[in-house]
């Protein structure tokens, strides 16, 4: 519609004016460049984050074993593959008796799984070292220096393609060994906080949304609370861990640290817990719920609520069996996207003090807690490169996590929204 | 009705019809609005609760005395009356009407002439009493808002209170994060919104939310891992520092970019589309129909994306904790380390803070600073938007 051919404008004989008109379209064509290239800045950024993630996470490893596990397997079964009782015999024999008996008192070995003491004798006995690693570029188009390098530097050493991400990965604990350090705790911990955090800002926002879209009038008290919640969600998330770490870990220390309700444990006897950063976590939340529901709540169109009142049903009735089914897939969609948001938020716990190391599994409100996003702040602060691996493999479990929670959104809106049509 | 009138019940009937119709008081519904109520009113508490406690801590912050060893000794012992003695000359300097403690005991400097001082004994309610010749002189050092504003060295713990060196480290990042996401944002935005046909659209908006839904610390991660070493080949290992401030800056400009682009975008196509046909009818070109029409038609909405994404650049924290440098510096080479206001708040908090320490309670003062400069970018693109937004029908 706007385009001028060519050919039309030689039929335009004003003076002055076919020349110009070429220029414009000159210049209109450089600068539709910039914008595609604008655009295409924007592509290559999120094309280079995803291969430098990959690039840390996979790539030729060469490892140093202090024993080697063939020589530990018994009768020709590998060692994975042995018994309890045989993998106990192992860490035994290749122990000094005093780590033994502190192993023993910290849990008993017949209580502890196969896995488990199939990691100490790794841990202990095997001792495999990461002397060298190569990022996956290298590893794929210079394999063939990489193994003579290897050879060289490295004799003892077995090279071996590794992906850090693997089985064992997201199985293990938190561990001062990059090569033995998985993310069990971490992941188990972003559950925790994310599950307590939703928990508390879903029905305070849905509440709120409710509340400003069907209820209030347009008096002084309705437009500060609109305002508020619009700046509220402007407000570093930094400031919220602030307030976490005053309030919640600080004020509140009975309540947050469980001592209000008799647990006492001395390893958490202050507000540093799963409980204080999943309610940190939904305040922060709490605006983006409140926000989204609004926006599904008015999307619901005003006829089917004058016709429920016509029919006699009190406002709350109009809400609770017309408004809210109808606004449910827009505020899921929103309370999801909000799940992810927290799932990624790292600075806030980091201020209310997310304990770096913790090889236990959070077993209840009250627990010290590390979370995915924290794992992966502290591995990529450690000076050994050999930590950047595990940070780089933590940060796929994690975008992995986000992205199908996205996903699972985008699905549950259109499924909810085509039922509901 | 027959049976009504036969009996003679029809006014009472309507009695009884005017009672049933009258509004009955429903106790659950007040309940449930009550409740609603409070979840709605639940968000102003929050933001009270920043003020209040960021506030608190603050003034704990501004009003603390951190006491300073001097390395200056008293040379003869002292009666509890005396008010005039002599100290040693070597070591920090000591002012008129400053105050200085020996041992619990405050003073109030009067009189200094070389290595004599005339004090004002027992100050600050503590009681005069006698002190042994050696003994250490200590020099009050308190946080005084002109400090705090003026002085480029930041370290609390031995007295140094000027907020300049982590606001400028602020300012650097959070500057290089907009040269980098505005004209980017800007040309996405124009793009996409008067350019794209709808199915790059609707290919090129989702890959931008990815960008957008991906979490800070992987964006710290990158900055390390990529741009500083990108930085470092391009520019010299000698003048880029492995922490330096322009990585954290730009790697900061593209997790914004996202959120310029869709702000910039949603403005661009609010403008109707009625102008941008008046303009083409008068031989516009495309480009300049954009950039004379639809831009200017929506310079309020541009703004407002501009100013919020300035907010969130400066309230950034894990990308600057992570590739920004760990320590205060004043400086403005980009390619040194420098530590922001978020950057020192998650560095201190991250180790085993305790309470009512002079850190604890400054993170509270720079929160609260960081708390005000990113309330006043929302509050001003807020009233850019109401003031300057041109309405069409």
């Amino acid at each position: 519609m706007s385009r001028i051919s060519h050919k039309d404008t030689n039929r335009l004989d004003v003076a002055g004016f076919t020349p110009n008109l070429k220029r414009r379209h000159r210049v209109g064509k450089f600068w539709l460049g910039i914008f595609r290239l604008a655009t295409l800045v924007g592509i290559v950024a999120l094309a280079t984050l995803l291969f430098n993630i990959a690039d840390g996470a996979f790539g030729y490893v060469a490892i140093e074993n202090k024993v080697d596990p063939g020589t530990l397997a018994v009768n020709g079964v590998a060692l994975e593959d042995l018994s309890e009782e045989e993998l106990t015999r192992i860490l035994k024999e290749n122990i000094s008796a005093g780590l033994f008996r502190r192993l023993e008192s910290e849990k008993p070995f017949s209580e502890r799984s196969q896995l488990d003491i199939y990691n100490l004798v790794m841990e202990r006995v095997v001792q495999p070292r990461v002397v060298q690693q190569w990022s996956l570029k290298d590893s794929l188009l210079h394999s063939a220096a990489i193994k003579a390098e290897a050879a060289r530097d490295y004799p003892d050493a077995k090279l071996q393609f590794k992906s850090w991400l693997n089985k064992d990965f997201l199985r293990n604990p938190q561990s001062a060994k990059a090569e033995q350090a998985g993310v069990r705790t971490a992941i188990l911990g972003s559950l925790w906080t994310v599950g307590i955090a939703i928990l508390f800002a879903f029905p305070i926002g849905v509440g709120g949304a409710i509340y400003l879209e069907e209820y209030a009038g347009d008096n002084a008290i309705n437009r500060i609370i609109r305002t508020n919640i619009n700046n509220l969600a402007g407000v570093p998330s930094i400031i919220y861990g602030i307030l976490g770490l005053a309030i919640l870990v600080r004020a509140l220390e009975p309540l947050t640290s469980g001592a209000l309700f008799g647990y006492t444990d001395p390893t958490t006897a202050n507000g540093r817990t799963i409980l204080s950063a999943g309610l940190t976590l939904g305040l922060l939340i709490l605006p983006m719920v409140i926000i989204n529901a609004q926006e599904a709540i008015r999307a619901v169109p005003n006829s089917l609520r004058q016709a429920s009142f016509g029919l006699g049903a009190t406002r709350w009735q109009t809400v609770w069996h017309h408004v809210l089914p109808n606004a449910m897939p827009g505020i899921l969609t929103g309370t999801i996207l909000a799940i992810s948001r927290a799932m990624g938020e790292t600075a806030p716990l980091v201020v209310i003090g997310a304990s770096t190391f913790i090889n236990q599994d959070p077993n209840g409100l009250f627990s010290k807690f590390t979370t995915l996003p924290i794992q992966i702040y502290q591995w990529t602060s450690r000076p050994q490169d050999v930590f950047r691996n595990i940070a780089a493999a933590a940060i796929i479990v994690l975008v992995m996590l986000l992205l199908s929670l996205n996903a699972t959104a985008i699905i549950l809106r259109n499924r909810l929204s085509r039922r509901l049509d | 009705m027959v049976s009504q009138v036969k009996t003679g019940v029809y006014p009472d009937t309507i009695a009884a019809h005017r009672t049933a119709l009258r509004k009955r008081p429903r106790i659950s519904e007040t309940l449930i609005q009550g409740f609603l109520f409070l979840c709605g009113a639940l968000s102003i508490l929050v933001t009270v609760g920043i003020v209040y406690e960021l506030g608190k801590e603050s003034l704990l912050f501004f009003t603390r005395q951190q006491w300073e060893g001097t390395n200056r000794t008293l040379i003869e012992a002292i009666d509890a009356t005396q008010t005039t003695f002599k100290i040693t000359e070597t070591g920090m300097a000591i002012g008129l009407n400053d105050t200085i403690r020996i041992g619990a005991e405050a003073m109030e400097v009067r009189e200094i002439r070389g290595d004599l001082v005339t004090v004002a004994r027992g100050q600050q309610n503590t009681a005069a009493e006698t002190h042994v010749a050696g003994a250490e002189i200590e020099l009050s050092q308190r946080v005084t808002l002109a400090k705090f504003f003026t002085k480029t060295e930041w370290n609390p713990q031995i007295g140094k209170f000027g907020i300049w060196a982590l606001v400028n480290a602020t300012m650097m990042t959070s500057l290089i994060a907009i040269v980098v996401a505005l004209p980017l944002g800007l040309c996405v935005a124009i793009y996409l919104s008067e350019y794209a046909s709808a199915r790059v659209r609707s290919v090129l908006k989702p890959l931008l939310e990815v960008l957008a839904a991906i979490p800070t610390v992987v964006y710290g991660y990158f900055a390390l891992m990529f741009t500083t070493p990108l930085l470092r080949a391009i520019f010299g290992v000698e003048h880029v520092e492995i922490y330096n401030t322009a990585s954290a800056g730009i790697v900061i400009g593209i997790l914004i970019l996202p959120l310029v682009s869709s702000m910039a975008e949603d403005a661009l196509s609010a403008v109707p589309q009625s102008l941008r046909q008046a303009a083409y009818g008068l031989g516009a070109t495309r480009l300049e129909t954009a950039l004379r029409v639809v831009v200017p038609a929506a310079i309020s909405g541009l703004a407002a994306a501009f100013i919020v994404a300035a907010s969130r650049a400066i309230g950034e924290t894990m990308v600057v904790a992570i590739a920004a440098g760990a320590g205060p510096a004043f400086t403005f080479n980009p390619f040194k380390a420098a530590e922001t206001m978020t950057g020192h708040i998650v560095r201190i908090s991250g180790g085993d803070l305790s309470y009512d320490s002079i850190d604890y309670n400054s993170i509270f003062a720079i929160g609260l600073m960081l708390f005000f400069i990113t309330l006043g970018l929302n509050i001003l693109s807020q009233n850019i938007v109401r003031r300057f937004r041109e309405e069409y029908e």
